[in-house]
């Protein structure tokens, strides 16, 4: 570990907090239904959208309500990212002439991105046209991440609102937060990372005779446009098989410090979203303080563990930690901080191979995502799924002093911790259950690329990325198969819907009760003592859930690696 | 709940339209404007061929080259389709090698590759990078450690001064953005471009 970087982690950090307000006032303001900057250009368009559409964006739908339009508008997604994949071969913009896509791997993708996750069992240079890239994945970028804002903010107004049986309209939410908040921020950020070199073309593969004389077939394409969202939305799928490693998804130094700044930004932002709209931003700055204290610890350990290397480096006299799958560019310190920003948010973009991270390295991000991606978390995701554990943990508090829990003026009942428990139980449920049967099931077997506990690291991470709908991989399994495209689909598909139900659930619940003043017996949710609370609440949940699990994987692989075994 | 149901697809193809079409179609256009040259990849021209891209690697052998970093990307079998064969730098389908900290299949490749790099110049220390496989397999860039470490061998082969040849390399080093983002670098194809240059004049 090295002081310059500590101090790019220090530079970081302190430019994601600094963005937090200005972009929390922004969002409060288009999610309030305010005037912005943009409006005079966006109103119109914004009106004519829902004009067409049929929307009345004055009336307001119950939760069970806004909950069945958002699960429509995904049978739509679904159906037209899976149609475009398996025409591609017929359809425009395929210069590659790439042929359509096989069954199991379109519905898997499909599922992949209307949940937000991206897991890529195809491999984007070698499998898609320019068309599915752009008209199949990129909207579902746009529209999954504006999907997980607006839940968010539904859940928020329960909160916020008091003896109400609305928590807003789907449909407005979705359509301001596409055209407020991601399509102008993604147009500026496109042209960035043009400037910093990456492709933005519909032009074929270039081929090129190199200085040695042999032939090199350059995959382009339209990249920058759908690179942005991926990384703003918290997608995470790559353009290219190897994601944000590719030079020409990752040209510099530069774009890949944005391009990390960008998978927090947005939520981040929803702190102080939630500060804003119940009236007190010091509540939405004590939940960035959770986030905070998980995420240092977080980047600390993976950046000493890379930093370090391995046992089988430093046998032959290799020092300068371990770069087996990292890029020179970004060396060992930006390599590890993006594994934990892109774990900790449920992003899955990759700028190196966790694969061949060391163990302790790789097992961060397996923890982040376990502990249910609320370490700022996927946009919008992370700030309903953050929500549910301070509901758990005000829970806990009230058991303490034997009161009614109560937090931010709404008394925390029966009904809602039980629906925060039956959401969080699904990542169990979904993770260490297919992962026992992947590593017993042979065909499943077959696909691990990494023998000994390794391989179980393997299973364990896909299962956990996919539930968690990250998209990151321990790449070296081979995914694009019968069983894992079936099964990581519906991993993905539970773990996505099975927990927002729920979520929206304690939104109709929360705002149909009335607000209570703050009393001396109130339990402040703004001090050390309620982060300190919640942060014990999370590891302890995730701890007790997954540590037979890590147990196994990453912790017998450090113990083994240090014996001097090899598999 | 059933009037929910236009919007669901009306809405969703006018979004798809605006996100998928307009948005990525107007992007190109104006990228291609205003910056032509990395929208189309950044590609190198020589004699008026396409050499390659400034920013994807290239496999070099040669012992006047400077050689990047081992490649694991991969290229289908041309006998067997489903299977695959190595193909280093293999722009059209990028990858790592995903072998993790117990491989045995990894710690062979760097004894191996460890041993031919320390034959070739036994007065230094074997960069790291040198012997590990980038993510992409594409890594344009060598560090200035391992751009050093083959200045012998390359002098050697070209018959030029040691001297001559560390100037080279330190001009096309690269250091981090304002001395703190990124790490010190090495493009290795404009390195042997520079090179050629050099012996040419």
């Amino acid at each position: 570990m090295t002081v310059i970087g500590w101090l790019q982690i220090i530079l970081f950090c302190a430019i994601i907090v600094a963005l937090t307000k200005p972009l929390g006032w922004y969002m409060t303001r288009v999610f309030g239904g305010e005037r912005t900057f943009l409006s005079p250009v966006l109103r119109p368009i914004e009106a004519g959208v829902y004009w067409i559409s049929g929307v009345d964006e004055k009336r307001e739908q119950h939760w069970l309500t806004y909950t069945v339009a958002m699960l429509l508008f995904h049978v739509g997604g679904f159906l037209i990212i899976y149609g475009v994949m398996r025409l591609q071969a017929v359809l425009p913009f395929n210069p590659a002439g790439q042929g359509a896509v096989a069954e199991d791997l379109s519905f898997n993708t499909a599922v992949s991105f209307i949940t937000n996750t991206n897991w890529q069992n195809y491999g984007g240079e070698s499998t898609l046209s320019y068309l599915v890239q752009m008209l199949g994945l990129t909207p579902q970028n746009f529209l999954s991440a504006a999907t997980g804002i607006a839940l968010a903010m539904a859940l928020i107004r329960g909160f916020s609102r008091a003896s109400m049986r609305t928590v807003g309209n789907f449909w407005v939410d979705v359509t301001r937060c596409t055209l407020y908040v991601l399509l102008p921020i993604c147009v500026v950020y496109t042209l960035f990372l043009v400037w910093q070199g990456m492709p933005q073309t519909l032009g074929p593969y270039i081929e090129a005779t190199t200085l040695e004389g042999a032939r090199q077939t350059i995959a382009v394409g339209p990249v920058a446009s759908q690179v942005a969202i991926k990384m703003l939305g918290t997608n995470g799928g790559g353009f290219f098989n190897a994601n944000a490693a590719h030079p020409f998804e990752n040209p510099t130094a530069l774009s890949n410090f944005v391009q990390m700044l960008s998978i927090f930004a947005l939520g981040a932002a929803m702190t102080n979203v939630f500060g804003r709209m119940v009236g007190n931003q010091r509540q939405g700055w004590a939940i960035l303080s959770v986030m905070g204290v998980l995420f240092v610890a977080g980047v600390a350990i993976t950046y000493w563990a890379e930093a370090n290397g391995t046992s089988m480096l430093h046998a032959l006299g290799l020092t300068g930690g371990n770069m087996e799958g990292k890029e020179v560019r970004f060396g060992i310190v930006a390599s590890s901080l993006f594994a934990v920003v892109t774990t900790a948010a449920s992003c899955g973009a990759v700028n190196a191979m966790h694969d061949s991270f060391t163990a302790l390295g790789g097992m961060i991000p397996l923890i982040n995502i376990e502990l249910g991606e609320i370490i700022v978390g996927g946009v919008g995701a992370g700030m309903y799924g953050m929500l549910l554990f301070v509901i758990l943990a005000i829970f806990v508090a009230g058991l303490m002093v034997g009161r009614t829990p109560e937090y931010v003026g709404k008394k925390i009942e029966a009904r809602e911790v039980k629906m925060a428990m039956l959401a969080i139980l699904v990542l169990p449920l979904m993770i260490l259950g297919w992962t026992a049967v992947g590593v017993v099931y042979p065909a499943a077997v077959a696909s691990t690329a990494n023998a000994g506990p390794h391989g179980f690291t393997e299973v364990l991470y896909a299962f956990t990325s996919a539930t968690g709908n990250n998209g990151s991989a321990f790449a070296g399994l081979t995914g694009n198969t019968f069983f894992y495209n079936l099964t990581l689909a519906s991993a993905m598909f539970v773990g996505r819907f099975f927990m927002i139900v729920p979520a929206m659930a304690i939104a109709g619940s929360l705002a149909e009760k009335k607000s209570i003043p703050p009393s001396t017996g109130t339990f402040p949710t703004t001090g050390g003592l309620f982060v300190g609370l919640v942060v014990g609440v999370i590891l302890i949940m995730g701890g007790l859930t997954f540590f037979p699990a890590l147990a196994l994987g990453p912790i017998v692989e450090h113990l083994a690696m240090n014996a001097g075994n090899l598999f | 709940m059933l009037r929910e149901i236009r919007p669901a697809i009306v809405l969703l193809l006018v979004l798809t339209a605006i996100t998928g079409l307009a948005y990525p179609l107007a992007m190109t256009a104006i990228a291609g404007a205003l910056f032509p040259a990395q929208a189309q990849g950044s590609l190198i021209e020589k004699d008026g061929k396409v050499i390659g891209s400034a920013l994807i690697g290239q496999e070099f052998r040669d012992d006047k080259y400077f050689h990047g970093r081992p490649s694991a990307t991969v290229a289908p079998d041309p006998n067997d389709s489903t299977k695959t064969v190595p193909a280093p730098y293999n722009a059209a389908n990028s990858g790592g090698s995903n072998l993790g900290p117990t491989s045995k299949a990894l710690a062979d490749r760097l004894r191996e590759d460890v041993d031919k790099l320390k034959a070739e110049n036994p007065n230094a220390a074997v960069p790291v990078d040198l012997v590990t496989t980038s993510a992409s397999g594409l890594d344009p860039d060598i560090s200035p450690e391992a751009a050093q470490f083959q200045v012998p061998r390359v002098a050697k082969a070209r018959n030029m001064p040691e001297d001559q040849v560390k100037q080279i390399v330190t001009a096309n080093t690269e250091g981090p953005l304002l001395g703190l983002i990124g790490e010190p670098r090495v493009n290795v194809l404009a390195l042997n471009r520079s090179l050629d240059r050099a012996a040419a004049r």
